[in-house]
């Protein structure tokens, strides 16, 4: 399967600010380490399992353009470009937004008073969307993208500050299973998960936090960050593939495989 | 009982968000009413529901909204309030809101803004440059001004009746000279301190039978003692305690022999001519001509104190304000802040000062004749009660359980 991917190399990728508790300015990320971790990530996609991948030009001044996922969600020739909580995030709009326009996208905004992150909180698992909030998101932009996209949005409250996007403690495999980690999400939460993920993948407390959930799924191959040896055996279990990649240095900004890519479906 | 509405969109049913919000306001001490559910036919189509929440209180109510806010419910304000410019200086447009002294909260662009100050037969004006509303009272109304006109897209939320028995809600049932006063008072002087360590401030309106009563003694001592922060009275208070400091008598009579004193009648008109030839109370406390007394006292620990004129006033003192509309404005700027308003021997001047009041002020009113009592308790309000008693013994039993000898 061919698919495609929007990544953008960590140029001017750091720890400048702390907006997760992930993230501390005493423990600043090494520019030449991440960058082979990226390329590594790149490689694997692209020449492993020959996905596309468009690269988005890296911006001085925006260390977390790196993380693509956060940009907005992107369908068919239609970006719903994201609203970021936090103000040093929300300087990357601009230049997704320019390089969906340049494309011919539609660029699809949420109402001002609402806060969204992309693909960081909405992943799908066929054709319903499932959507993180309360951390970052607001539950609001959840009616507005049901609203401009006419599908079934299934609401999620993150309850852990460690998992604060959806896609750090959720990963669709396919239209019937997705990893998840429980205890990122409150009891309705994982109730829904139950509910409508016919078969839910509990991910335990040591990959979870590892960010096994932050994997990029190909088709049957998963590629996620290594060390997470428990996951790798479940997804042998379930007929994937495990592409371990080491990512520790985006791991300290709170970001694995998933967040350094964007679907372009 | 307070309650507000609030409307909840989405897949609010297959993601459980409805049953967590309802959950939610239980948890958080409300209850719920589902208004309206439409549930969406399709499995796209979003679904709605329009809940209205109750709490006991305002504050528990907001609990519950902010934290089911998180989740998506939004009051609904239905229709903004509609502004009219003020076409002259002075007066409201026509059909203008006319306000409570509840808690009061008007719809701008679909959100909810507490209106400040609340007060009594005022309008309400938006200024759309700080996005803010306060009451304001017609006289102080300017042509231009935004003033909201008709009832669309106002709310106020009336004091409920607490389920706690309190002192309050006991007397203002009614008024009664058959009421166990130790019990009352001893319960009022309870919650007249809990008011100031909240640090809230006490008001005190005060009528010059407490000096005629001799009883300006116990309210030097609760000035003395912090219990007191504003007083507001009209010049005869002023002028007989000044005319007991300086000639120990009030109305001519001397306070501690209780029998009138030869010339005792010009007393108050020397006590007043003294203070106009020092420019004021404060000067005369300054100059040490005014030593003693409640206005004394006031001056010394810094209460601050609104004299209002009267058409039958002596002199009148140079501190009173004898602009009826002026006073007004005066006594409105001082009331920030009060939790408790203390209302002793005088009717109009405590009527004005209720007028003007937030519903949230406990007032306690303390008259001789049952009727003032009642005029004054029973103003829309339940935070209000009243004892029919003499004010002196009143004021005695109150300093001793504040101001324990």
């Amino acid at each position: 399967m061919s698919a495609s991917l929007l990544m953008c190399p960590p140029d001017f990728y750091g720890i400048e600010y702390e907006i997760n508790p992930w993230m501390d300015l005493r423990r600043p990320a090494d520019p030449e380490r991440a960058r082979a971790q990226w390329r590594s990530l790149h490689g694997t996609l692209t020449q492993t399992l020959g996905a596309r991948v468009e690269l988005l030009t890296p911006v001085k001044g925006l260390p977390d353009l790196v993380f693509t996922a956060n940009a907005g969600l992107v369908v068919p020739g239609r970006f719903i470009a994201s609203r970021f909580l936090h103000p040093e995030r929300q300087k990357e709009q601009p230049t997704y937004e320019a390089w969906f326009r340049a494309r011919g996208y539609a660029i699809e905004t949420l109402p001002e008073d609402t806060c969204f992150e992309g693909e960081g909180d909405a992943l799908w698992l066929g054709d319903t969307l499932f959507a993180g909030y309360r951390i970052r998101s607001d539950i609001r932009s959840h009616q507005a993208i049901a609203a401009m996209l006419g599908c079934e949005v299934l609401s999620l409250e993150l309850v852990d500050p460690r998992f604060y996007h959806l896609d750090t403690c959720f990963c669709p495999l396919d239209d019937r299973r997705a990893l998840y980690y429980p205890p990122a999400f409150d009891d309705y939460g994982r109730r829904v998960i139950r509910e409508f993920v016919p078969e839910p993948i509990a991910v335990g407390d040591a990959d979870a936090l590892w960010f096994a959930c932050n994997a990029v799924v190909v088709g049957r191959d998963v590629v996620v960050q290594s060390g997470c040896d428990a996951l790798e055996k479940i997804l042998h279990e379930h007929g994937f593939t495990p592409y371990p990649v080491n990512l520790s240095e985006f791991h300290k900004a709170g970001g694995s495989a998933k967040c350094l890519v964007l679907w372009l479906p | 009982m307070v309650s507000d509405t609030v409307e909840l969109r989405g897949h609010i049913i297959d993601s459980l968000i409805l049953p967590k919000v309802l959950d939610e306001i239980m948890t958080l001490g409300g209850t719920f009413e589902i208004v309206d559910l439409a549930v969406g036919q399709r499995r796209e189509d979003q679904s709605r529901a329009t809940i209205r929440v109750s709490a006991q209180d305002a504050e528990r109510l907001q609990a519950i909204l902010s934290r089911i806010g998180q989740h998506g419910a939004v009051p609904v304000t239905g229709e903004d309030a509609r502004l009219v410019p003020a076409d002259v200086d002075g007066a409201f447009p026509d059909g203008f809101y006319c306000t409570t002294h509840f808690d009061t909260w008007m719809s701008r662009e679909g959100r909810w803004i507490v209106v400040e100050r609340p007060e009594m037969d005022c309008g309400i004006r938006f200024d759309p440059a700080t996005g803010r509303a306060e009451t304001i009272p017609m006289h102080k109304v300017r042509r231009g001004d935004l003033i909201v006109v008709g009832y669309a897209g106002v709310k106020v939320a009336p004091i409920d009746r607490s389920p706690e028995r309190s002192v309050f809600e006991f007397m203002a049932s009614s008024v009664s000279s058959e009421k166990p006063k130790a019990v009352v008072i001893r319960e009022m002087a309870a919650h007249i301190k809990t008011a100031r360590a909240a640090g809230g401030k006490v008001l005190v309106v005060a009528g010059p039978a407490v000096i005629h009563t001799g009883a300006g003694g116990h309210l030097e001592r609760l000035i003395a003692a912090g219990y007191v922060q504003i007083l507001f009275a009209g010049n005869a208070l002023a002028a007989h305690d000044i005319e007991q400091a300086l000639y120990g008598t009030s109305l001519g009579m001397s306070l501690d022999a209780g029998m009138p004193v030869d010339e005792g009648h010009e007393h108050h008109l020397r006590a007043i001519n003294t203070i106009r030839r020092v420019g004021g109370i404060k000067q005369a406390v300054e100059k040490g001509v005014l030593t003693r007394g409640i206005m004394h006292a006031c001056v010394v620990h810094g209460v601050d104190y609104v004299l209002a004129g009267s058409i039958r006033d002596d002199g009148p003192l140079p501190d009173v304000i004898t602009d009826a509309v002026k006073a007004q404005d005066a006594m409105r700027e001082k009331i920030r802040g009060v939790t408790v308003g203390i209302m002793i021997a005088t009717t109009l001047h405590s009527i004005a000062t209720g007028n003007i009041l937030p519903a949230s002020v406990k007032l306690i009113c303390v008259d001789i004749n049952p009727a003032v009592v009642t005029k004054l308790a029973d103003r829309g309000s339940f935070q209000a009660m009243g004892l029919v008693t003499d004010v002196e013994p009143f004021l005695r039993a109150l300093a001793e359980h504040l101001v324990p000898a």
